[in-house]
This record gives C-alpha cells, sequence and structure tokens, in this order.
C-alpha cells in the first residue's frame, strides 16, 4: 500500500492510521492515505463507509481516537479547524453549508477574510462562474442547488487552499448539473491546488481522480491508480464481494 | 388628550425597553444564548456608573464613555471562559450558568454595596427639565435623549451588521458556526465580540434607567429583565427593528394601563405580551416561521 506515486516528491497531505469513533461505532478503523501535490485523490464508497468522516476529521471538525494527520510535514492532528482552513486546508462540506442570509458576494467575502495569499479572488471567481456576479447581492438561499454548490465552491477557492476537500458535490444535484460542476475542475487544478474529493458516483470519481481509494465500513479495500484497477476490482471493494473484502456484513450499508 | 399624552409617553419609555432588549435579541440571535443576568447587568452598569463618577467626577452624561468599555471588555471576557464554557455542553447550561450568574451580581450587590435605592442624579442640566404641549402633554427632555440614543444604538447596529468585516463575520457564524470554521473563522472570537456588544448596550441601558428612575440590586430580575424579554417577544427575536417596535408597543400599552388604573400598568403590558404569545408567538416583525 502507498507506495509513491512517480514523480511527486513528498506528501502534501498524509493521514496515518486513522481511527475515528462516533460514540460507540468505529467509523474509521486504521486508515491511511498520502496526497500527493497536484493531484486529485478520490475517496469512493457506500453510505456509511466512512468517507464523510475522513473528510471531516482531517478538516478538523471530528478529533480522531488514534492516529495522525500531518500537512506538509506538519503535525495537525490537535489544530482547531479554523487553523487548518488559514493554513490551507479549506473544505467544501457536505450540503453546500451556506450562510443562508448573507448574499453571494457575503458568503466569498466571509471565505476571504482570512485567506492566504494566491491566486484566487472574489473577481476571479466571479470570471470562473459567469452567472455569479449578475446575481451577487442575492440571498444564497433563493439560489438553486447547483448555484449554491457553486458559491460553495467559490467560497472555498476564496480562501485560496494548498489541499481542497471536496464532499459529495454530487448529492441532491442533477446529473447534468453535476457534470458542468465536475468541468470546473481542470480550471481550478491550473491553479496549483491539490484536490481531495469523496463521491459516492463511483464513475463520476472515476473520471477525475488520478488516485482512488475506496472505504467499506471504516476500512481501506482498494487503492491505486484508476487505470491500474478493473470495473470488477472497484465493485468487489465497494460492496465489500471480493477477497479482500474483511467479512460478510452486508446490513446496513446497502444504499 | 390624556390618552394621546400617555401613548406619546408609552412611546418615549420603549426607547428604553428597546435599549435593553438589544443586548439581549443580539445574545440570542447569534450563539442562542439566553441571558438571564441581563436585567442585573444592566444595573450592574449603573453600579458602575455611580462608581466611575464618584471616582473620577465625570458629568453623569459622559459616564458612559467609561462604562461602556468596561462593560463591553468584560462582556467578552465572560463570553470567551463561562458562557462559552457553558454553552460547549448544552444549551440547557447556560440558561443554569447566567441564572447563577445573576443570582450573583444580585447578591453581590446586596452584600458590597447594600439594599439601598441609588440613582444617576443629572443636576441641574437641561434634560432634567419638560417641555409641555398644550396643557397636557408634558414631555421630558430625558425620555427624549433615551428614545434618541436608542434608535442611535439601533442604527449604528444595524449598520456594523450589515456592512462591517466583523459584523458580515457575526451574521455568518449565527448562520453556520461550523462552516464559519471551515472559512477560517474563530467562532468564539466572534461570539466574544457579540458578547461584547451586547454588553456594552446593556450599560448604556443601566445609565440610562439610572438617569430615569431609582434602581437597586433587585432591579435587575425584577423589572428590567422581564421587560426586555416582553420587548423582544413581542417584536420578535433576533429582529433589531423588532426589538425597537416592541418596546414601544410594551411602553405604550403600560401607559394606557396605567391611564385606566395606575395599578394596571405593568398588567396591561403582560397582557399584550400574552395576546402576541397566544395569536403571533414569532413576534411582530418576524416574515418567516423558519429560522
Amino acid at each position: 500500500m502507498n507506495a509513491p506515486r512517480p514523480g511527486n516528491g513528498t506528501p502534501l497531505l498524509e493521514v496515518r492510521d486513522l481511527v475515528v469513533h462516533h460514540g460507540q461505532l468505529r467509523a474509521l478503523d486504521r486508515v491511511s492515505l498520502r496526497v500527493f501535490p497536484g493531484e486529485v485523490y478520490a475517496i469512493i464508497g457506500a453510505n456509511g463507509a466512512g468517507k464523510s468522516t475522513l473528510l471531516r476529521t482531517i478538516a478538523g471538525l471530528h478529533q480522531p481516537t488514534e492516529g495522525a494527520i500531518l500537512y506538509d510535514g506538519k503535525d495537525m492532528t490537535k489544530v482547531r479547524p479554523e487553523r487548518r482552513a488559514t493554513a490551507g486546508i479549506v473544505m467544501v462540506p457536505e450540503g453546500r453549508r451556506l450562510f443562508g442570509s448573507l448574499t453571494v458576494e457575503e458568503n466569498l467575502q466571509v471565505g476571504a477574510t482570512y485567506a492566504r495569499k494566491g491566486a484566487w479572488t472574489i473577481e476571479r471567481v466571479y470570471e470562473l462562474f459567469g452567472w455569479m456576479s449578475e446575481r451577487r447581492t442575492q440571498r444564497t438561499a433563493q439560489l438553486s442547488g447547483g448555484e449554491q454548490q457553486s458559491v460553495a465552491i467559490g467560497r472555498a477557492l476564496v480562501a485560496n487552499p494548498r489541499v481542497l476537500l471536496l464532499d459529495e458535490l454530487s448529492l441532491g444535484l442533477a446529473p447534468v448539473v453535476v457534470q458542468r460542476i465536475y468541468a470546473m475542475l481542470p480550471q481550478i487544478l491550473a491553479t496549483g491546488l491539490t484536490v481531495l474529493l469523496v463521491e459516492q458516483d463511483v464513475s463520476q470519481a472515476l473520471r477525475v481522480a488520478s488516485h482512488l481509494q475506496c472505504l467499506l465500513e471504516g476500512h481501506t479495500t482498494l487503492e491505486g491508480r484508476p487505470s491500474d484497477v478493473t470495473p470488477a476490482q472497484v465493485e468487489a471493494a465497494y460492496f465489500g464481494l471480493g477477497p479482500e473484502a474483511p467479512e460478510q456484513d452486508e446490513e446496513g450499508s446497502e444504499p | 388628550m390624556a390618552w394621546v399624552n400617555a401613548i406619546i409617553q408609552g412611546i418615549l419609555t420603549g426607547g428604553l425597553y428597546a435599549l435593553f432588549a438589544c443586548g439581549l435579541s443580539l445574545m440570542f440571535g447569534v450563539m442562542k444564548v439566553v441571558n438571564l443576568a441581563h436585567g442585573d447587568l444592566a444595573i450592574f452598569g449603573g453600579y458602575i456608573a455611580l462608581g466611575v463618577i464618584a471616582v473620577t467626577h465625570v458629568p453623569v452624561l459622559w459616564s458612559f464613555l467609561i462604562v461602556v468599555p468596561i462593560m463591553a471588555a468584560l462582556g467578552y471576557v465572560m463570553q470567551r471562559t463561562m458562557i462559552q464554557a457553558s454553552l460547549d455542553r448544552s444549551v440547557l447550561t447556560t440558561l443554569l450558568v447566567t441564572f447563577g450568574l445573576s443570582v450573583v451580581i444580585e447578591n453581590g450587590l446586596l452584600q458590597f454595596v447594600n439594599a439601598d435605592s441609588h440613582s444617576l442624579g443629572i443636576g441641574n442640566s437641561i434634560i432634567t427639565k419638560s417641555f409641555s404641549i398644550g396643557s397636557q402633554i408634558q414631555i421630558a427632555y430625558l425620555l427624549v435623549l433615551i428614545f434618541a440614543v436608542a434608535v442611535a444604538v439601533l442604527l449604528g447596529l444595524q449598520y456594523f451588521l450589515s456592512s462591517s468585516r466583523y459584523g458580515r463575520m457575526i451574521r455568518a457564524v449565527a448562520d453556520d458556526r461550523e462552516a464559519a470554521q471551515l472559512s477560517g473563522v474563530d467562532y468564539r472570537h466572534v461570539f466574544g465580540i457579540a458578547a461584547a456588544i451586547a454588553f456594552g448596550t446593556v450599560a448604556l441601558a443601566g445609565i440610562a434607567y439610572g438617569m430615569y428612575s431609582q434602581f437597586a440590586p433587585t432591579t435587575g430580575t425584577d423589572t428590567i429583565l422581564l421587560f426586555a424579554f416582553a420587548a423582544v417577544v413581542i417584536g420578535g427575536l433576533g429582529s433589531l427593528w423588532g426589538t425597537l417596535l416592541g418596546g414601544v408597543v410594551l411602553g405604550v400599552a403600560q401607559q394606557l394601563g396605567a391611564q385606566i388604573n395606575i395599578s394596571y400598568e405593568v398588567l396591561a403590558g403582560y397582557l399584550v405580551l400574552l395576546a402576541v404569545l397566544v395569536f403571533r408567538p414569532q413576534g411582530l416583525t418576524a416574515r418567516k416561521a423558519e429560522s
């Protein structure tokens, strides 16, 4: 596992043997990953596999019971979420989580308040999403789901992250809208960002990812480059059917 | 004419109530803290003013320049320590903690000051006088001043919340504190600032009350807290201008009640509160039931 990918140097983000509990439930069980600069690292898995928990723990919203999170070689495990954001780990949370009583522009301004120096400004976000500047004075509660997701991405971008965490961008959106949002990814990556994303939509993840990791019930069941894994392997890892599956324990994990 | 007079007096008194209520409304709107010590803090502010005036001999009218910063600093520190610690446990804990704070302030004042009534005498300045319209209407300059201060405070707060960087962050944190953290905002600090503003306004209210009337250590809970709550509930939670409307409605109801029979003054205010709770529980200004 975790063999260095050629030509990528040291990892920008590293997770070591992470264990996270939700009460009694062991949501993550010794999950490790290494994300190298410039990668699009996708974590896939069924409902309840622990994907969002992993991302939220990296962002600092959950405290792990064991394990460590390293960013740029520094231990971030005990650092507060807002400090991680200002250090360059910025998450687009599941369900958008915009500030509903604020306008589009105000949402972006909040995102830019403690921004690192970098390529992204509010103006640049308006260039990326053409419709946005005309509607900058609207409250985000009045936007459609896809528009809200774009604002949420914009709010994260203006902070100028080095690692952008994307949690279930496709959730609750029409497939066309999802494709339109993922089509923006190359433009975002062109500014030197590294992306770690969680996605239930496997085909979408396979299309954009340069590296793939599949979770099942808190364990890693598959890891590799999308070109190196077969659809059968992905399917087995996703549903826990293959020889790699820890045990045949299906209840509750089916979407 | 007596009724017109009652309405005018009621509106002006409403300004004082709004001044009491806006800090309460802000702390609830931003941090979901129901501050049961709010009234006692107002009175505490009044006592600080007494002390500041005794020591520095500043004019009563200008004592707020010293008292408001002291109370604002106290608000920031208390939010960052005690209130935040209770918030981290549960909403119920904040009720218990602020109730405890209320008891501590009240008994502390009884212990270290005394149970006598005090007031912030303003001597012979113009604002102790009043002017008349016709033969029945007498308007005290002080009440007009307090009303003007209330409107100015609300306008200032409105401007601060809608246009400043920190105002924007306060609204963002009130909407979704976790999402604010993900944008690098330390919500505890933002809470502290909101509490500082709330404590600053309540200090102003305490000073205004001390110039308007007598106060004793128990005035905070038996008068101010209840009137502030009534104004907030009548006007609608979390709405600044609703607070002014609530204060004015409460003031007018009290004065009209007093016009019928002086013993109905307080009762009339609570009857209006009850009617609002029954027929429009979201308050007079709230637009939507959601949030």
